[in-house]
């Protein structure tokens, strides 16, 4: 400031005619100023100019992309890529990323592109730097999985599955998870296709059976895969869907089943509800789930909601395949002393889906009825009220 | 001419034995007789110019201890490399029209005396050979503990074009290190060069230390001191346009002068250089090296404000009518004086006109002259010439300052365009990549395969529309043609509309220079009283 207020002085004094001169403008101006502002955030360094050209490239691509223009973006890549050898470790290091993206971008919709191109690009990228592999190779699976290439999307998520890099593997551990992730998710959808082979194939078929065993080889491998997986702490809820409805389908039994019912229920579509109360009663088909709790009064939560929803025919189509064992199998008067002595809570929600179920008539609701207890008295008198409501023995007496 | 003090001497004895004098050199560095080849206890001390040949060199350098380098090549010194990039420059602004004394003579006395004035050359006791004595072996080189070692005169590329023996096809001749500079040991601190460790580390008081902006420094003051056509904008111009070697001029080294480890922060560049550096870089040099007062700047000169005002009246497309007036200034601010233009380092400000700035500062003040530029005259003087210009369209249109800022305007935003591009798709990186040490060896290697590799794949997909290739060298960045329909030419026009007559002559419609919108501040005015008068401001 100093020089400047010098100069300005000293052209004054040599200037005769001061009192006729006037200052212009309010604002003085400073352009070399910005310059250091700009450097504020290097530290007092001034950018290289091939820093400048490599952000410059970097908007051109950019705005050329949003733009659709692929030819100049390819072009402004093509400069682009010396970035690869900037003396900045710290922009050379997360070069390799940003190149993949923008790369992968213009080669996905530049129309002289082709398969055998961004397979190339891809390979390239993956190999640029141990850090990326993993996470190139998953997106390459995927833009493989949109082009509807399966089997190359399966090869290249089996080769992500077995790397490791010494102890870089751990911070990669994510990664490796959601490799295995959708490699499960590739393998469900394969056993979806073939379940629904197998259900064009009539039972006597002779190809049916070798269909299913094969069926059931593919499920139980992918279970173990996805089952795996489950165990690591996330949020894996499209994996676990998949994983669940093999599950269902091998062991309806699985104490997932109650997740699974809680998910179908929460869900908006009909379908989902439906199934939700089929799973349901799956779970208690087993003798290992008859003293389950939870199931019996989700059972029982979720009876009352479906025949409040009329939707009385999926109830009654629930039962009809089961009305003749579950009586005995569940409801015998048997039962309904054994469960009182063991477990009143248990007792109560039994007596209450088998009050819906067989009507007030049946020997276990009326022995719980029976029951005179000081705490669950209450309790029992809602049973029987929920009963005489929802009852499908006699509906709506 | 500059007088480059010649502390060259020829070995001119007679030959005790046989009384001839015709000298050479052993591999030891000492006269023999080439005729009796009687050797003398005389050693070399500086040489001329002849360069000694490569064959020579060779035999003496076999002898020496090498230290382990990770490529095999010559041995070469940092300010060689200095000098060959200077070489190329040369070369080129030769290209470019200028005369050929500039690297012939003048070049390469200012880059002699810079070796003498840094010590590296011409000298005793030169540098790179002064740090070595203390750190090498006494004992394998107990024979040149008494020479004044000293580099030749890198005739290695020769700036003297003619008259040089001994110079196979112009290329590189090895310059010898009869010594060599000590070198870290560990892998990590390496050069090709032989002191490109030292020459990083080096900090000597007074010395101006060599980079590759200096070149331009060098080019500059060699290009003042031939008066040539070529302003500082101009050669910064060319450099960045490619046609003088600057960026990876190192990439034209001889294939022997290996290039890695700490030479890459002295010639690897990545930043364009700028006015301003290269200017203070240009004084700053003939500072140091004790120039005398350059030749002249007269009214005839390229430089001089008369000359510069005219070319770029052109290039802006201004009326050629307007050359009047800024002769007119230039008279009246007296910065068209022979000894106001005319660069002498050793005055006491030592300062030089930064001529293209100026000439252009002079235009301003013509255009402020004639239209005010006070966002509200200019437009109204261009509705009068617009005016006139529809009724008489037969005469010689009056100059419409409107029509010329829209023309001007739209060449100016389609150059910064191109330029802009041209920035942003720069390849900084030399073809062979530049690598610090050999651990890192390697992978820069690879970087540069991969990078080589996704270029060639991406170019496929460029827009097959070829490019236009490098520009031609043209001192004029934008042309007008009279009769141009799509580009206005406004250098016929007249600036009838705006001047009026005064008695016998013209004198301008406008006579106010200062933008009035506000009063001089009345404290500030007396401060300025109160300065001229020599006292301090409160009293």
């Amino acid at each position: 400031m100093s020089d400047f207020s010098e100069e300005l002085i000293r052209s004054k004094t040599e200037d005769d005619q001061e009192e006729s001169c006037v200052l212009s403008g309010t604002g003085m101006y400073f352009p070399w100023l910005q310059k250091h502002i700009d450097t504020v955030e290097t530290g007092g360094k001034k950018e290289k100019d091939f820093a400048q050209t490599t952000s410059a490239c970097l908007n051109r691509i950019q705005e050329a992309l949003l733009k659709h223009q692929w030819p100049q973006a390819a072009g402004y890549m093509h400069s682009y890529f010396q970035i690869l050898e900037d003396s900045d470790s710290h922009k050379r290091q997360a070069a390799p990323e940003i190149i993949w993206k923008l790369g992968s971008e213009i080669l996905f919709y530049h129309p002289k592109s082709n398969m055998e191109t961004f397979n190339t690009f891809a390979d390239r990228m993956k190999n640029m730097g141990v850090m990326n592999y993993l996470k190139i190779s998953l997106q390459h699976a995927l833009y493989l999985l949109h082009h509807g290439m399966l089997e190359d999307a399966n090869r290249n998520l089996s080769r992500a599955e077995t790397w490791r890099y010494g102890e870089k593997s751990s911070s990669q551990e994510v990664l490796i998870n959601l490799v295995q992730a959708y490699k499960g998710l590739l393998q469900y959808y394969t056993w979806s296709k073939k379940k629904m082979e197998l259900s064009n194939l009539d039972e006597d078929d002779y190809a049916y059976n070798t269909a299913s065993q094969t069926m059931l080889n593919h499920s139980w491998k992918t279970s173990v895969n996805l089952g795996a997986l489950i165990q690591t702490p996330g949020v894996w809820d499209p994996f676990v869907k998949s994983y669940v409805e093999i599950l269902y389908q091998i062991v309806p039994s699985h104490k997932l089943m109650l997740e699974f019912h809680r998910l179908l229920r929460k869900s908006e579509k009909k379908d989902h509800h439906k199934l939700g109360l089929e799973v349901l009663f799956g779970v208690l088909d087993f003798a290992g789930c008859t003293k389950n709790i939870t199931a019996w009064k989700y059972l029982a939560k979720y009876l009352r909601q479906t025949l409040m929803g009329n939707h009385l025919a999926w109830v009654q189509e629930e039962w009809n395949s089961r009305k003749t064992w579950w009586p005995s199998f569940h409801f015998s008067s048997f039962w309904a002393k054994s469960d009182w002595k063991e477990d009143k809570a248990l007792a109560c929600e039994k007596a209450l889906v088998a009050g819906i179920l067989l009507g007030k008539g049946c020997r276990y609701f009326r022995y719980i009825c029976k029951q005179d207890h000081p705490v669950l008295r209450k309790k029992i008198r809602r049973i029987r009220k929920s009963v005489k409501k929802h009852s499908i023995v006699n509906p709506g007496l | 001419m500059v007088n480059v003090c010649k502390c060259q001497k020829e070995f001119k004895e007679r030959c005790t034995q046989c009384a001839a004098v015709s000298w050479g050199l052993t591999d030891e560095g000492k006269y023999y007789c080439t005729s009796c080849h009687n050797v003398t206890e005389r050693s070399k001390e500086v040489i001329n110019t002849g360069a000694i040949p490569n064959t020579k060199i060779q035999a003496i350098n076999r002898g020496l201890k090498r230290k382990r380098k990770l490529e095999r090549g010559w041995d070469w010194y940092v300010c060689e490399g200095f000098q060959h990039i200077l070489y190329q420059q040369a070369e080129a602004l030769k290209t470019l029209g200028v005369g050929p004394e500039l690297k012939n003579e003048v070049l390469h006395n200012f880059w002699k005396r810079y070796l003498q004035k840094s010590k590296q050359a011409y000298c005793k006791n030169p540098v790179c050979r002064r740090k070595v004595t203390v750190l090498e072996d006494n004992q394998s080189h107990s024979d040149w503990e008494s020479e004044p070692e000293l580099l030749s005169d890198f005739s290695c590329p020769s700036f003297v074009e003619s008259g040089t023996e001994s110079q196979p096809d112009g290329l590189a001749q090895k310059p010898f290190p009869i010594s060599k500079a000590s070198q870290s040991e560990t892998a990590s601190i390496c050069s090709g060069s032989l002191d490109g460790v030292e020459y990083s580390l080096r900090k000597e008081k007074g010395i101006v230390k060599m980079t590759v902006p200096r070149t331009l420094a060098f080019c500059y003051l060699s290009l003042l001191w031939q008066r040539e056509t070529v302003t500082l904008s101009d050669l910064l111009r060319f450099v960045e346009e490619g046609h003088i070697p600057y960026i990876n001029a190192f990439q034209h080294f001889p294939e022997e002068m290996k290039l890695y480890g700490r030479d890459k922060g002295i010639f690897a560049i990545e930043s364009w250089p700028t006015y301003e550096d290269i200017y203070k870089k240009m004084i700053e040099m003939a500072k140091f090296l004790d120039l005398p007062r350059f030749p002249e700047i007269t009214e005839d000169c390229y430089l001089h404000p008369n000359i510069l005002c005219m070319k770029y009246l052109m290039e802006v497309n201004l009326p050629d009518e307007m050359n009047d007036l800024t002769c007119q200034v230039v008279k009246m601010t007296g910065v068209g004086e022979v000894d106001f233009l005319t660069f002498d380092p050793i005055a006491k400000m030592a300062k030089t006109v930064k001529y293209d700035v100026q000439a252009v500062a002079v235009i301003v003040v013509v255009l402020k002259l004639l239209f005010l530029l006070d966002d509200n005259l200019e437009w109204s003087l261009s509705n009068t010439a617009e005016k006139y210009n529809e009724n008489n369209k037969e005469d010689k249109p009056w100059f419409d300052f409107r029509k010329w800022y829209q023309v001007m305007k739209k060449s100016i935003d389609e150059k910064k365009q191109e330029w802009e591009e041209a920035r942003a798709k720069y390849l900084w990186k030399s073809e062979k990549p530049l690598y610090h040490s050999s651990i890192d060896r390697a992978v820069a290697f690879k970087r540069r395969e991969m990078v080589v590799d996704l270029q060639k794949q991406f170019s496929t997909l460029v827009d097959s529309t070829p490019t236009v290739g490098r520009k031609k060298p043209s001192s004029f960045q934008f042309n007008w043609a009279e009769g141009d329909v799509a580009r206005t030419c406004f250098h016929g026009h007249s600036l009838q509309g705006i001047l009026k007559n005064k008695g016998q002559s013209l004198t301008t419609k406008n006579s106010l220079y200062w933008l009035s919108t506000q009063k001089f501040c009345r404290r500030f005015s007396d401060f300025i009283k109160r300065k001229r008068k020599g006292r301090s401001p409160g009293q």
